[in-house]
């Protein structure tokens, strides 16, 4: 699988496509192609086992033998921005990189696209010198390219906006900038270029402003213009609008695009499937470390995309017809106090939730899901009468004792919340089952009843582990997730509290997932699903709401919503001019 | 180049190997420390570790591994409940030395009434008073948010001021000719912690030494209260998420490590030291937070390591009397072993990989 490079010097780059789901037309891509003076690919299949049988590359049509001579007779080739050659990287007891090819193209948008556990981060750690290969080679504009950290990446050109932001709450934006640079200018000029840089791009940002202040959208902004700053020819973006509003991806989208025709390449990592076709002008795809298929975003529907990442077809969730029963869960003026500095206190929040009713609660990151999960599930206490469950007053309640009463929670933090990263799943099963599934006599454990409980959690959510006695923190996050989701299920909550029950899952995880909540509300649960992922909850609310700023709207029914509304609703409707705004 | 890796779980064999890779490394260093100082290595590691159990004088020593490994195993099973749950208490010497304050008061208080009942009150009072030096960081804490390491460590050094206070004042001896320190309690029969079965050196410390072992076992591995300890210690935020009240485990935690200090001190205070004076305390208390992690918190290894401890103790002041190597050098020897231990400790969750420099 090295790049072949036959007489015409053109080099030959790998493009498998999986059967049946090429429909393209050629003549797109290669306008696509011939813009961007990307050199011209001819197909090639070597390795066994791939996706498919065949590799099709539709630029492959495109060479004929008139094509083929024109380019020929071009001076110089101008080499892709970057092109990967089977890289492989192998971690203790997996290969999370088994030779990923992939080419990126100058002023292109190039979307990586896989399952949790696919390989996405590890290849774009080797790519910003994080993480070093086992093999293969990258090569950036034609030149061997072997960051050996991130510095080297970043004089290269390259640059990474990560999903988690690596800033000071305490410090100005100018300062944030600042510690990120090898010999920062004053800040005073310093200022003035970020405010020169967010005027070009359209993203609004005061240099002055403390970062603790800032929206999650705002604090990806400092990112992005702490990237820009260093001129870069490629950015990598891993998962960008998990902490965005709509109308802030609609804001980002606008400048990744400008940037774009500004020649900038952009390697957008991804499990928004529309996000990327309305995005993306190629993706590639992982699965279990290797590429599977490239395809044209646009020109692929989002379940074709999706089943070429998971391998195979997944059920969408069935949303039966419920008829909602008696009030079940009541929240009435539920005002508290911020945990820390940079937490977020819940004002006046009231909602109610019927039996067999799913409730969708959204908003944008560190809007107070976290605290409102934490006065549900009783690790803060609040006035005893804010909060009622079928009509009892359990404000005063611990975990244990509301648990005893029916009420079931799952933290969104899966490792070190919802479940003890070094116990194992039998350890992890009895952290919330030891109430409702009697796995204590007199404070005595129940190990075999414990083990039980566990076996019976992996079988029923299909929890891909070797058996109960693993730690925890060895699961993937999905097969984790699951767990802790079926750990809650299982008990036959009355009320079942989730935060962000699909966040970093695979597709087909979180549509099992979503299937076991829309199971248990039609058997008469009520649930509260408190969620970043819109989409998610479009699909199984009946109800929805949203947090902003500790305050929740108004709650509205699901059905009829449009994106507009529910962007005014996650901006907090109580002022809808900073949303329009920013 | 080496390169650690994390391992996808905790290795269950180094967990077993660390303790003795850390004693093997141990000598190696000791050895050659010794040899710097002019000794013969071989001889001296030969002194320690041999001499006490299978040396000439060995029917002497070998129940000295019983009196001196007994508190050390005692205080450590404490102070391993607190840090499993990550409550850090320093301060056992200090709870040991009330708890020896507290038991032998109680016999000098009672002095000279022979009763079957003055041993079990100087066991309660014993164990109280470690308890209450231990509420005072824990209250602290709980109530100001002070932090336990440091507060039960300043404790210390105010108990050996009382200590030093007691053998001057109050319980100086009345008989004793103006010399400091207590009337002896092993010519109190009530209070006199005796032998049990003679020439063994098994005394009443030694069994509530065994049962702490056993019970903090079963505690840990059977009982809720043990699983909400190690919830605590390894994911705080997921131990509140599953109801466990941490103000609890706080007061719990240091609450039995000092009485357990306590009882120590108690047993020792009646038995093997006999009377209460200036230099009573010997530092079991520190030394018992090596042995804690030397057995790597777990009630069993708790056990081997506190007899294993004490036979350095022994076979240190063997090479002192001997090889005339100097105090020092033994309690620097006794500090490589925590000092490797947790060196090597790494291994457990990392596996170290030989990188070769990557070809770009």
């Amino acid at each position: 699988m090295h790049p072949q490079v036959d007489e015409s010097g053109l080099a030959c780059h790998e493009m498998t496509v999986a059967a049946g789901h090429d429909e393209r037309k050629p003549s797109q891509t290669g306008c696509l192609m011939k813009t961007r003076a990307a050199p011209a690919v001819v197909t090639r299949k070597s390795a066994p086992g791939h996706y498919g049988a065949i590799a099709v590359d539709t630029n492959a049509a495109l060479l004929t033998a008139g094509h083929a001579a024109s380019i020929r007779d071009r001076p110089l080739v101008i080499p892709p921005l970057l092109s990967i050659d089977s890289l492989t990287r192998a971690y203790p007891g997996v290969v999370a990189n088994d030779a990923v090819s992939l080419e990126i193209r100058d002023g292109e948008v190039h979307a990586l696209l896989g399952e949790n556990g696919a390989g996405k981060s590890t290849l774009v750690k080797m790519i910003y010198g994080l993480v070093k290969p086992d093999s293969g080679t990258m090569r950036l504009r034609g030149a061997p390219y072997a960051p050996a950290d991130p510095h080297a990446a970043r004089k290269a050109g390259v640059a990474m906006v990560f999903q988690h932001f690596s800033l000071f709450d305490a410090m100005s934006v100018a300062e944030n900038v600042a510690l990120g640079m090898a010999a920062p200018p004053r800040l005073r000029d310093l200022s003035a270029r970020i405010r020169a840089v967010s005027r070009t791009y359209g993203l609004p940002l005061d240099p002055d402003r403390i970062v603790g202040d800032l929206s999650a959208g705002e604090r990806q902004r400092v990112e992005i213009i702490r990237c820009l700053l260093q001129d870069p020819k490629l950015l990598i973006m891993d998962e960008p609008t998990s902490v965005l509003t709509p109308q802030e991806v609609e804001i980002l989208f606008h400048t990744l695009r400008q940037l774009t025709t500004e020649g900038v390449a952009i390697l957008y990592i991804s499990h928004k499937l529309e996000e990327i076709r309305s995005l993306c002008d190629r993706a590639t795809i992982l699965r279990r470390g290797r590429n599977v298929a490239t395809c044209v975003p646009r020109e692929t529907s989002a379940r074709q995309m999706g089943e070429m990442m998971v391998g195979a077809s997944f059920a969408a969730p069935e949303h039966v017809a419920r008829a909602p029963g008696a009030v079940a869960l009541e929240v009435s003026g539920l005002s508290m106090r911020a945990p820390s500095a940079f937490g977020t206190a819940l004002k006046e929040i009231s909602l109610s939730v019927r039996r067999g009713e799913i409730l969708g609660i959204g908003g944008v990151a560190g809007s107070g899901q976290d605290e409102l999960l934490a006065a549900l599930a009783g690790e803060s206490r609040s006035a005893a009468t804010a909060i009622r469950l079928n009509g009892v007053a359990i404000g005063r309640l611990g975990p244990n004792a509301r648990r005893r009463l029916g009420l079931l929670t799952a933290p969104e933090q899966r490792l070190g919340h919802a479940a003890a990263p070094e116990m194992s799943l039998t350890e992890n099963a009895l952290m919330t089952g030891a109430q409702r599934e009697g796995l204590l006599t007199h404070g005595f454990i129940r190990w075999g009843a414990a083990r039980d409980f566990a076996r019976a959690i992996i079988t029923r959510f299909d929890v891909r582990t070797p058996g109960p006695d693993v730690a925890a923190r060895a699961l993937s996050g999905g097969n984790l997730q699951k767990f802790v989701i079926g750990r809650e299920v299982l008990q036959r909550p009355e009320v079942l509290v989730v935060n962000q029950p699909t966040w970093g899952v695979d597709a087909a995880a979180a549509a099992a997932i979503r299937q076991a909540l829309l199971d248990l509300a039609a058997g008469g649960a009520a649930i509260l699903c408190i969620s970043q992922d819109l989409d998610e909850l479009m699909e199984i609310s009946d109800r929805f709401g949203a947090l902003n700023a500790g305050r929740l709207s108004d709650i509205r029914p699901a059905q009829g919503l449009d994106v507009e509304e529910i962007g005014l609703m996650m901006g907090g409707a109580h002022n809808p001019e900073a949303v329009a705004h920013a | 180049m080496l390169k650690l890796e994390t391992r996808p779980q905790p290795s269950r064999l180094w967990t077993y190997v660390t303790p003795l890779l850390a004693v093997v490394i141990t000598m190696l260093a000791g050895a050659a420390l010794f040899a710097a100082l002019g000794k013969d290595p071989v001889a001296a590691i030969a002194t320690i570790f041999w001499q006490p159990l299978f040396g000439e004088f060995a029917h002497y020593y070998r129940p000295q591994l019983l009196i001196k490994g007994a508190p050390l195993v005692l205080i450590a099973i404490g102070l391993s409940l607190g840090f499993r749950a990550g409550i850090w208490n320093i301060g056992a010497e200090g709870q040991y030395i009330m708890g020896a304050l507290s038991g032998a008061g109680v016999a000098l208080a009672l002095y000279p009434m022979e009763s079957v009942l003055i041993f079990p009150a100087m066991v309660l009072a014993g164990a109280l008073g470690g308890w209450i030096w231990a509420m005072i960081p824990a209250v602290l804490k709980l109530r100001f948010g002070t932090n336990e390491i440091l507060v039960s460590l300043m404790l210390v050094y105010v108990a050996e001021q009382l200590l030093a206070a007691m053998a001057l004042g109050p319980m100086k001896n009345p008989e004793g000719r103006g010399f400091p320190g207590s009337r002896n309690l092993r010519d109190y029969d009530s209070a006199h912690n005796a032998e049990l079965i003679s020439g063994t050196g098994m005394h009443w410390g030694v069994v509530a030494a065994t049962i702490a072992v056993i019970l903090a076992y079963v505690l840990l591995t059977r009982h809720s209260l043990g699983y909400q300890i190690r919830l605590t210690g390894q994911a705080p935020r997921a131990a509140r998420f599953a109801g466990v009240r941490t103000a609890r485990m706080v007061l719990i935690c240091l609450g039995s490590a000092g009485a357990l200090a306590g009882l120590a001190g108690m047993f020792e205070v009646s038995g093997p030291a006999g009377q209460v004076s200036i230099d009573f305390n010997v530092g079991y208390g520190f030394t018992a937070i090596i042995v804690a992690f030397l057995g790597r918190l777990h009630p069993v290894g708790i056990l081997l390591a506190g007899l294993l401890m004490a036979l350095t103790y022994i076979g240190g002041e063997i090479a002192q009397s001997n090889l005339g190597l100097p105090a020092a050098a033994i309690q620097v020897f006794q500090g490589m072993l925590l000092f490797f231990l947790l060196a090597v400790d790494v291994l457990t969750n990392y596996r170290i990989r030989v990188a070769t420099r990557e070809v770009a």
